[in-house]
């Protein structure tokens, strides 16, 4: 029968109309005065009192609260979180790096008597203005230095300071990705609420066993 | 008293939304009729396969990723198989069952977009493309719980996938499943019996099975000719031979038959990915690295390796001298050669079904330019 079919996708339509809502707000929600209140951490009636004006506003349908984006812990970020007490500027992930973005110069630092000589990190570099966010940087890292960071707003209107360098990377707040750690997600790290301040505790994720070092170094020499 | 008319060259694209991109087609119409039609591409030309020739094997993931934007998963899957076919690596069995439930994830989230879109060409403004989008949005979730991104995975490595899918994932993918199923329900009950659909798709642009044999055309296009063709069943790559599903035949081979295949596999794919599910086990996802090295350094030789892409055959054609970064590589873009026969379905077509009909091919630009 004509017209059957059209009713029934009258219906889904219908359906789909009475569902909750599925988009996502960002980077503000609109609240309600109790939900303003809430952001300000009263209770909706201290609200009217203290912020008269502002609650006006709230039932005036006005009133916005920032909201957090919801992502995953693996989620590969426009930032990066680099340890430098960790870097031994082996070079591996500006070696690995499809764009050749990574800009790493070293120099001879002092000379251990234990470990030998070591090398001084003078540039570290990452023009992310290029960078695709492929990760394969932070999976070449072989003593986990470099993450791939969660944030994502980073938007700059020159492009010259979208080139993150040494210090800006020790400055920042340290919220890695779990993106190529498995030992963050065992230990239940949450990058969105936590940071990881010492470089100690960001482990390691393929330390060999001893047995290992010795077969490699040892017995195959 | 006959009117006389005379023929029109109309000019669409590059910068048309009903384009899937950035296509041009110059053409002639004589009233509402299509004349002649002659399409123009190459706007997305980004030079991947020259790239290709100065990166290293595990590099040039990153590049796949970027041909067919809307089913990376796919286009890792086929390059990475035939980095495996040159190099002769063994994949880990945790890591094959990984990317087939990522790829299977990939084709229905490619033949949502393709069956929203064509909807939307139909002049079903937004709801059903919404509601197809919002289906998509929940497997690029899980995409982003498996690699840390949606639309650039990069998620397989030469021999498995770079990491293992975390604990969150499978009550996700669970749910996920059931989600698609409903979703596919919802869109055969609103529009599979739709009046307008049919009186709109049935019986336009049908093309003879011979030609589309002729014109090597693969993937759902063939399949809603009636032509029994799918590598996943033809030539079982992966584990393709320990999962069972049914192949979508139509035989109308028009606008509807198009659109009912994709409709259709979005289903088996989710049998697919239930039964991989069932099968999985637990071990390594990748070799280790005394096994598949960063850099590979292939044997001189060349290899080719296909799979069932979502819009037909993709195939990569790689050779190496050796070095650690391939000599040439090719890409065989199902979606350039179903093209080709884009004159056949339009020429003698009215021109309201210009865009239906070149929706119902599902091209992605990205893949025809690469
Ligand atoms: S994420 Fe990829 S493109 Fe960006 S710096 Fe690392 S390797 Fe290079
Ligand atoms: S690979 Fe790691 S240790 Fe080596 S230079 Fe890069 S960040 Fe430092």
């Amino acid at each position: 029968m004509i017209g059957l079919g059209l009713s029934r996708g009258f219906a889904v339509t219908l359906k789909n109309f009475l569902r909750p809502a599925v988009t996502e707000q960002y980077p503000d929600r609109h609240v309600g005065l109790i939900g303003a209140a809430k952001a300000a951490g009263m209770n909706p009636f201290q609200f009217l009192v203290k912020k008269p004006t502002d609650s006006l506003k709230a039932i005036a349908g006005l009133a916005t609260v920032p909201v957090a984006v919801k992502q995953s812990p693996r989620f590969r970020g426009n930032e990066f979180t680099f340890f430098e007490d960790r870097c031994t500027a082996c070079a591996s992930c500006a070696k690995y790096c499809p764009l050749g973005i990574i800009e790493i110069v070293s120099v001879p630092g002092k000379i251990d008597a234990q470990e030998g000589e070591s090398y001084k990190l003078e540039v570290f570099d990452i023009d992310i203005g290029r960078c695709m966010f492929c990760g394969l940087c932070v999976e070449a890292c072989p003593y986990d230095a470099l993450h791939m960071g969660t944030g994502f707003e980073r938007s700059k209107y020159v492009r010259d300071e979208l080139i993150i360098t040494k210090e800006e990377l020790f400055d920042a707040p340290k919220r890695p990705s779990s993106f190529y750690r498995p030992q963050f997600e065992e230990n239940g790290f949450d990058p969105f609420k936590e940071t990881i301040d010492d470089h100690h505790d960001a482990g390691r994720h393929e330390r060999p066993s001893d047995e290992d070092l010795k077969r490699k170094w040892v017995d195959e020499r | 008293m006959a009117i006389k008319t005379q023929p029109v060259t109309v000019n669409l694209g590059p910068q048309h939304p009903s384009t899937h991109g950035v296509f041009r087609m110059r053409v002639m119409f004589d009233g509402e009729e299509i004349v002649d039609v002659e399409p123009v591409f190459g706007y997305l030309h980004r030079g991947s396969e020259k790239l290709a020739e100065e990166r290293t094997y595990t590099q040039i993931v990153t590049l796949t990723d970027r041909m067919d934007y809307v089913s990376s998963m796919l286009n890792n899957q086929a390059y990475i198989l035939a980095v495996e076919k040159l190099a002769g690596i063994e994949p880990s069995p945790r890591g094959v069952w990984l990317r087939m439930i990522a790829s299977e994830l990939q084709r229905i989230a490619s033949h949502l977009v393709a069956t929203g879109f064509l909807l939307q060409d139909l002049g079903a403004l937004g709801t059903p493309l919404i509601y197809a989008m919002r289906e998509r949005e929940n497997i690029l979730d899980l995409f982003e719980m498996l690699c840390g991104a949606r639309i650039t995975n990069s998620y397989l490595r030469p021999g498995g996938v770079f990491m293992d899918a975390p604990a969150e994932f499978w009550p996700a993918l669970d749910r996920g499943l059931g989600d698609i199923l409903n979703t596919v329900d919802e869109l055969e009950t609103y529009l599979s019996g739709n009046e307008i659909v049919f009186s709109r798709t049935k019986g336009t642009a049908v093309l003879p099975k011979e030609l589309l044999i002729n014109a090597s055309i693969t993937g759902p296009m063939l399949r809603a000719s009636g032509v029994d063709w799918d590598l996943r069943h033809r030539a079982p790559y992966d584990y393709y031979d320990r999962v069972s599903f049914d192949r979508i035949l139509h035989t109308a081979s028009d606008n509807y038959a198009r659109y009912w295949v994709r409709v259709q596999e979005t289903r088996e794919s989710v049998k697919i990915i239930r039964q991989c599910i069932e099968q999985i086990e637990p071990g390594d996802v990748r070799p280790s690295f005394d096994e598949v090295p960063r850099l590979i350094r292939p044997p001189v030789g060349d290899a080719y390796a296909a799979i069932e892409g979502s819009k037909g055959e993709l195939g990569f054609y790689l050779v190496s001298d050796g070095s650690i970064a391939p000599y040439r590589m090719h890409v065989r873009a199902s979606s350039l050669i179903n093209l080709t026969l884009l004159r056949d379905m339009l020429i003698g077509g009215q021109f309201g079904d210009l865009f239906v009909t070149f929706g119902s091919v599902d091209l992605n630009m990205g893949e025809v330019d690469r």
